[in-house]
């Protein structure tokens, strides 16, 4: 089971969170071409490795946050604000 | 030659001191060139390269497998086989597989060990009741074998099944596909291994794929460690690493990689002749041959290529098993583990051209690859062969994200996603 630093209670278990995908997406704007669209919807990098992601503490507090995590090991490595861009 | 598998050969080996055995396909290294390369060893993989070589005469053919053939989740799946999609483009594609499935013992010459042995969904409230008649209903209307149960029906093809009136999850009903069950999931891998390598194909393991070489825009070739070897055609099947393959081409899928994990229980005496699945509870199980109960679980719910899974989800899994069967619960479980699914949004595969030409994919089988190993072989095969989509793949294309034609199979592929 991962332990997951939540950005307000601490580390607390994995199955207290929802995962909310991928971060840092932006959405096109309303008149985008249909594959834009489509790469905004679906197309996602999914990476074997660094991943940033959102994270919700749902069982908790019920706050969403973002994490930099590894896809393999499942290490966390940063945790970091919604409103903050990611670290570099 | 190799050996023809028969009675007629058990008995000669047991008057001969069974010294005439050969190694089922033998070992290969890679030749400068193919025809076609395969990338990935599993069922799909290795399908293809045999309906390639069967149905369409192409020989010259390579499998590259990074580590052992059917080492990845054609040997970490359930072992289920079933066609019960809602779509008519789904059910045409699934039963297709099953419809090999049934003939592949005698096709492959290596008993698949197929036990169709019923799959039973259970219902548990009124509104799973509605849904299902709607499923069965939709499967019938597409040809396909389904038959709604009562509660007193179902309690006869489960025993063991928490009946009582303060059962946690009660069990008011439910439907079955008789011709679903399960199939020996490494000897589909060695029996199409086996057979492809009879036609000509090279299966060649501990060959990892590093890059594709490209000339002007068309893969002519893969990058390995073993080096580099030339291709007329590339085909992709590599379930939840096909994300990691494509972006080495220079494309993105719409794939979220998942671990789905299992489980399997210490070998009991025969307590369950069908394989039950509880979309509620999120549980589906089935007795192996060998009695260990083989238990799938629901997926861990974030991007990962560990094939372990989480202890939260194995909690929940078991969970959900005890509050249908109360009598497992001093059942000792032995192993665990996770395979890697490749998870799209409408839960239904990809079988086809990428934007890449000369490289082509087979993959979002997300949790339900092993039940589609024979079709996703032929049609990818048919794709390879062709330069043209397969009919029965043709709903199934990349294109479909972008248009909007999805076909939304996430009900019916079992598994909350």
């Amino acid at each position: 089971m991962m332990r997951i630093p939540c950005i307000v209670c601490g580390l607390r278990d994995e199955n207290e969170f929802t995962c909310g995908g991928t971060s840092h997406l932006v959405r096109p704007a309303i008149d985008a071409s249909d594959r834009d669209w489509a790469e905004y919807l679906f197309f996602r990098d999914n990476p074997k490795g660094l991943h940033h992601e959102r994270w919700r503490h749902t069982q908790g507090c019920g706050q969403w946050f973002n994490l930099v995590r590894h896809t393999l090991t499942h290490e966390i490595l940063t945790v970091y604000a919604m409103t903050e861009s990611p670290p570099r | 030659m190799r050996n023809h598998y028969s009675a007629w050969s058990l008995l000669r080996g047991a008057l001969t001191g069974h010294r005439h055995w050969s190694p089922a396909w033998p070992e290969a290294k890679p030749k400068p060139a193919y025809d076609v390369i395969v990338v990935g060893g599993g069922g799909h993989g290795l399908a293809t390269a045999y309906y390639l070589a069967k149905n369409h005469r192409i020989t010259n053919v390579a499998v590259l497998e990074r580590g052992w053939i059917g080492g990845g989740n054609t040997g970490r799946n359930t072992t289920i086989v079933r066609s019960n999609y809602l779509y008519p483009e789904s059910s045409r594609l699934y039963d297709f597989s099953l419809k090999l499935y049934e003939g592949l013992s005698a096709e492959l010459n290596f008993n698949i060990m197929l036990s169709q042995r019923g799959l039973v969904l259970l219902a548990h409230s009124r509104h799973d009741l509605d849904a299902m008649s709607r499923w069965a209903n939709a499967m019938r209307m597409n040809g396909i074998d389904a038959d709604l149960l009562s509660r007193e029906e179902v309690a006869s093809l489960v025993p063991g099944l928490d009946m009582s009136p303060g059962a946690r999850v009660p069990v008011l009903g439910g439907f079955t596909q008789r011709r679903a069950g399960t199939a020996r999931h490494d000897a589909v891998a060695w029996g199409y291994a086996r057979a492809a390598s009879q036609l000509g194909v090279d299966i060649i393991q501990n060959c990892e794929v590093t890059g594709f070489t490209q000339q002007a825009g068309h893969v002519v070739g893969v990058e390995t460690n073993l080096g580099s070897i030339r291709a007329g055609r590339v085909g992709i099947a590599a379930a939840g690493h096909s994300s990691v393959l494509a972006g080495l081409a220079g494309f993105r899928l719409p794939v979220t990689s998942y671990g789905l994990q299992a489980l399997v229980s210490e070998p009991l005496k025969p307590l369950l002749d069908t394989v039950v699945l509880s979309p509620g509870t999120g549980a589906y199980l089935s007795q192996s041959d060998k009695g260990e109960l083989v238990i799938g679980a629901m997926l861990d719910l974030f991007p990962s290529y560990a094939q372990r899974g989480s202890f939260a989800i194995t909690q929940s899994i078991l969970a959900g098993v005890l509050a249908l069967f109360p009598a497992y619960a001093r059942l000792k479980m032995l192993r665990q583990w996770a395979g890697i699914v490749d998870v799209v949004h409408d839960s239904s595969p990809i079988i086809g051209r990428t934007p890449v030409p000369g490289l082509y994919i087979n993959c979002g089988w997300g949790t339900g690859g092993f039940k589609g190993i024979p079709v996703g072989g032929w049609t990818l095969a048919h794709a390879l062969a062709t330069g043209e989509n397969h009919p029965l793949a043709e709903p199934f294309q990349l294109e479909r994200f972008q248009t909007g034609r999805l076909v939304d199979e996430a009900a019916a592929s079992g598994i909350a996603h």
